[in-house]
């Protein structure tokens, strides 16, 4: 998968040199790639204010696209900082951002998975979580737990060893934290995680990563209330029009519809 | 302590359509009925400007939660279930008028082969067709006989349809016109009728007009707003139990539902049943309601469950082969049904996806039930193919061409660029009974009160593989007809076992119906063998699975159970014999 990928161009980088971490971070996530956006995105959103002293180019005096979703985003379930980082360069990797739109990170899908592990999802709130456990399902029962079903850690639990065991495979293939090494080296962990070529204890490899990529994808495409999809910016690039009260004139029609999308708070209507 | 309620006409478990059903015919007889429903208190109200994929679709907000009660699971007799944790893996009704709030609405009626499937079978094939394994048997019951109350639930629930070219004869047509006509159904259309297949539109209970039913309920016309599975209607345009049958019968001031009330056994002296125990759940009370009549209308694992609970009836045992309890279980299992099929990928047409309704679509007969001649096929029963447009929604569709990595820059570009330019069919087939695939209690594993879970062992037989390869080999043939530029078709292999979803929301089995005591724990009336004052009613009487979606046929035989109902509070005795009786 990773030759798929092209190569990533190093503009910037004088700009970055007072903070290699963030430079890094810039560089892996790819969003400095052909110049799409500037440093000015992460100002608040990913470093969470940590290197406001990181005053960057010009572009960091542009307006900021998110400026108003960022004064509300703070952290409720990740205490560590470099944990939450370890899930925003992850789920930058599964959604990227590139010429058809926002990625993972500028919807908000960090700060979404955030809330949700925070909540009722984080702790298996609706789940059957009474014993016995069975950790190693046999090969036909493999199916039963996608995201771990029959694991005995809940969600938030899962992410937080996952996000680790990726940063820790960083640590051991590259020696470097996963959060800075490189698109390649990111994509080739995350492809083993997928193909549960690492090896966890408690859930497998393989099932964090699903739990991860349908996490990301709730957070880019679930309704704005939730904290991701920020400005409807997910559903735009798929053309995908929210909650639109009909479509009774449309629907025998051959032509594609193009809506503005509608989000609950605007069909709510209070 | 259990405090003892004072008695009433008759008590029922749930209230979804069947509930919903018996207490309205119950109720506007005169009689006194009260619906003990597990779920909360839910009406049309809660369900006004609810479009949210997340809360719906991906956290099962309709849904039963499992941490009180879930059910566990096996592919095998010799394995340990393990219990099914996570909505993922089981959408069942909850709350007032339970699953039939978050139905798509597709309302088929099953087939004369389904009633009467070993005795046309026989006739057609011989006895040697039928496998060693399968437990299949006449229903005790025909089409005909059968067709008023099909035709009843029709006009109770608005059904929207035009008539299947290759269907049973009818006594009516359908009370309304079918919905609305898109690109992508007109596409399916005319493929399948170039391959000399008789398409038609699939009968929905999406209303395609507004409606006022018999009961003089009103059903809102759709607007096709494409928020239908998982959801309670935005519009009341969706025929449900809350909006027809359950208002019906709070019309008459003689229903009370008591909502939050778990119901953990049938009381009975062994010939009657007395009432039924439940826990209010709000404040942790036991209480005993008793009645003339006690009707289980809980979905199949709860009606199967409160008969093992309570002792009554003979447990199946698949060793022996004997007891009936628990027995028949099938469904439409989503790696053999229903889920699976043909997914064509167009570079040069768009498709207004998001848009749409559960009922709308196109659908073949040519292969469901015995149409076609199974002489020379390794599987009987049949599969339904059809394009269903009930809506895509952006979290759960990201479908991509096969060979596209499943995340990273490829899956994004791909997934958006197809999200409006793919079309799904699918088989949805039968799945006949075998001698293996049953229902008990678990060993170990408790629900929060501390009764055993229900268990579920489902073993494939070879005939279900073939079935299942079959139907989704016809798809990739309409698919292709349509004009696909790519596909993907899914694959079923010759080792596909169960894998522990019970997603479909479609099956059936554990207090099953028959003409013979023998065989079968209730009559065709769903009462009991065993116990006359006790109705055990749903998909838990269906001796097997028919390659439909069940609601419309539950509805008839629901609607039959209440004609029973009153006869019994009236004259008293098994139902069964009383119309032998009558016919001698």
């Amino acid at each position: 998968m990773a030759d798929k990928q092209p190569p990533i161009k190093e503009n910037g980088k004088s700009e970055h040199q007072q903070d290699l971490s963030r430079r890094n971070f810039l560089k892996n996530t790819g969003l400095v790639a052909g110049g799409l956006v500037g440093g000015s995105l992460f100002g608040g959103l990913i470093t969470g204010g940590l290197d406001k002293k990181d005053k960057q180019n010009g572009e960091t005096e542009n307006a900021h696209p998110n400026k108003e979703y960022e004064a509300f985003q703070a952290r409720q379930f990740f205490t560590r900082e470099h944990d939450f980082k370890l899930l925003i360069a992850s789920t930058e990797q599964i959604l990227p951002e590139d010429e058809l739109g926002p990625g993972a990170i500028k919807l908000g899908v960090p700060y979404y998975i955030d809330k949700q592990l925070a909540g009722r999802w984080g702790i298996n709130g609706h789940d059957y979580r009474q014993g016995p456990f069975v950790a190693n399902l046999d090969k036909s029962d493999q199916t039963a737990g996608p995201g771990g079903e029959q694991s005995i850690l809940d969600r938030g639990s899962l992410f937080l060893l996952g996000l680790r065991k990726m940063d820790e495979e960083s640590q051991k293939r590259f020696s470097t934290p996963f959060d800075e090494a490189s698109e390649e080296q990111q994509i080739e962990i995350m492809t083993d995680f997928e193909a549960n070529n690492v090896k966890m204890q408690g859930v497998k490899a393989s099932e964090f990563f699903i739990l991860l990529k349908q996490a990301t994808l709730e957070g880019a495409y679930s309704d704005p209330l939730y904290g991701g999809n920020v400005n409807m910016e997910g559903w735009k690039m798929k053309e995908f029009p929210g909650a639109q009260a009909s479509y009774a004139t449309y629907i025998e029609q051959d032509e594609f519809v193009k809506l503005d999308p509608i989000s609950l708070r605007d069909y709510q209507g209070h | 302590m259990v405090k003892k309620l004072k008695k009433v006409d008759v008590v029922i478990v749930g209230s979804g359509w069947v509930g919903g059903i018996a207490a309205a015919e119950l109720t506007k007889a005169g009689h006194k009925v009260v619906i003990l429903e597990r779920g909360k208190n839910k009406k049309q109200e809660d369900f006004i400007g609810t479009k949210d994929e997340l809360r719906y679709s991906k956290r099962y907000d309709l849904m039963q939660e499992l941490n009180k009660d879930t059910i566990t699971s096996r592919n095998s007799m010799d394995k340990v279930a393990m219990p099914v944790r996570n909505n993922m893996n089981a959408r069942l009704g909850n709350h007032t008028g339970g699953a039939g709030v978050h139905w798509n609405g597709l309302a088929f009626r099953w087939l004369p082969y389904d009633f009467e499937i070993y005795s046309k079978t026989v006739e057609r094939y011989g006895k040697d067709k039928i496998p060693k394994e399968s437990t299949m048997q006449d229903w005790g019951i025909t089409y005909d006989e059968l067709e008023p109350y099909f035709d009843k639930y029709e006009k109770t629930a608005a059904i929207s349809g035009e008539e299947s070219p290759l269907g049973p004869p009818r006594s009516d047509k359908y009370p309304l016109p079918p919905m609305k006509e898109t690109p992508a159904i007109r596409l399916f259309t005319e493929a399948t009728k170039n391959l000399g297949y008789h398409p038609y539109r699939i009968p929905s209970a999406n209303a395609s007009q507004t409606y006022t039913n018999p009961d003089g309920e009103t059903i809102n016309g759709c607007v096709y707003c494409a928020f239908c599975e998982e959801y309670g209607c935005d519009f009341g345009a969706k025929a449900d139990p809350i909006i027809t049958v359950l208002a019906t019968a709070q019309k008459t001031g003689n229903l009370e539902i008591r909502n939050d009330s778990f119901v953990n056994s049938v009381s009975h002296d062994g010939k009657k049943a007395i009432g039924l125990v439940y826990t209010d759940t709000n404040t942790g009370e036991v209480f005993e309601q008793p009645a003339d009549i006690v009707v289980l209308a809980g979905f199949v694992f709860t009606n199967t469950r409160l008969l093992l609970t309570s002792k009554i009836g003979q447990p199946y045992n698949p060793k022996t082969g004997q007891g009936i309890i628990g027995k028949n279980f099938t469904g439409h299992f989503s790696n053999l049904s229903t889920y699976i099929g043909a997914r064509g990928f167009f570079e040069n047409k768009k498709f207004n996806n998001f848009m749409g309704t559960g009922g709308l679509g196109a659908t073949i007969d040519d292969f469901s039930g015995d149409y076609e001649d199974h002489t020379n096929l390794d599987f009987l029963h049949g599969y339904e193919v059809h394009y269903s447009q009930l809506g895509t929604r952006p979290i759960a569709h990201n479908s991509v061409p096969e060979g596209t990595p499943g995340w990273g820059k490829e899956f994004k570009k791909q997934s958006l660029k197809y999200f409006n330019r793919n079309l799904f069919i699918t088989a949805q087939s039968g799945f006949l009974p075998n001698k293996n695939t049953y229902m008990d209690l678990d060993p170990t594993y408790k629900d929060a009160l501390g009764n055993p879970l229900l268990r579920v062992t489902v073993t494939y037989a070879k005939q279900d593989i073939a079935r299942a390869k079959a139907g989704v080999a016809r798809c990739a043939e309409i698919m292709k007809a349509m004009g696909a530029d790519t596909m993907n078709v899914d694959v079923v292999k010759d080792d596909t076992a169960f894998d522990h979803k019970f997603y479909t929301d479609h099956f059936f089995g554990g207090a099953i119906m028959g003409a013979d005591p023998a065989t079968s724990a209730v009559n065709t009336y769903s009462q009991m063998w065993d116990m006359d004052n006790l109705f055990v009613v749903g998909g838990s009487s269906f001796p097997h699975t028919g390659n439909y979606n069940p609601t419309v046929t539950i509805g008839a035989f629901a609607y039959r159970a209440a004609e029973g109902m009153i006869t019994y509070l009236k004259e008293g005795g098994n139902l069964a014999y009383k119309k032998l009786e009558k016919n001698a």
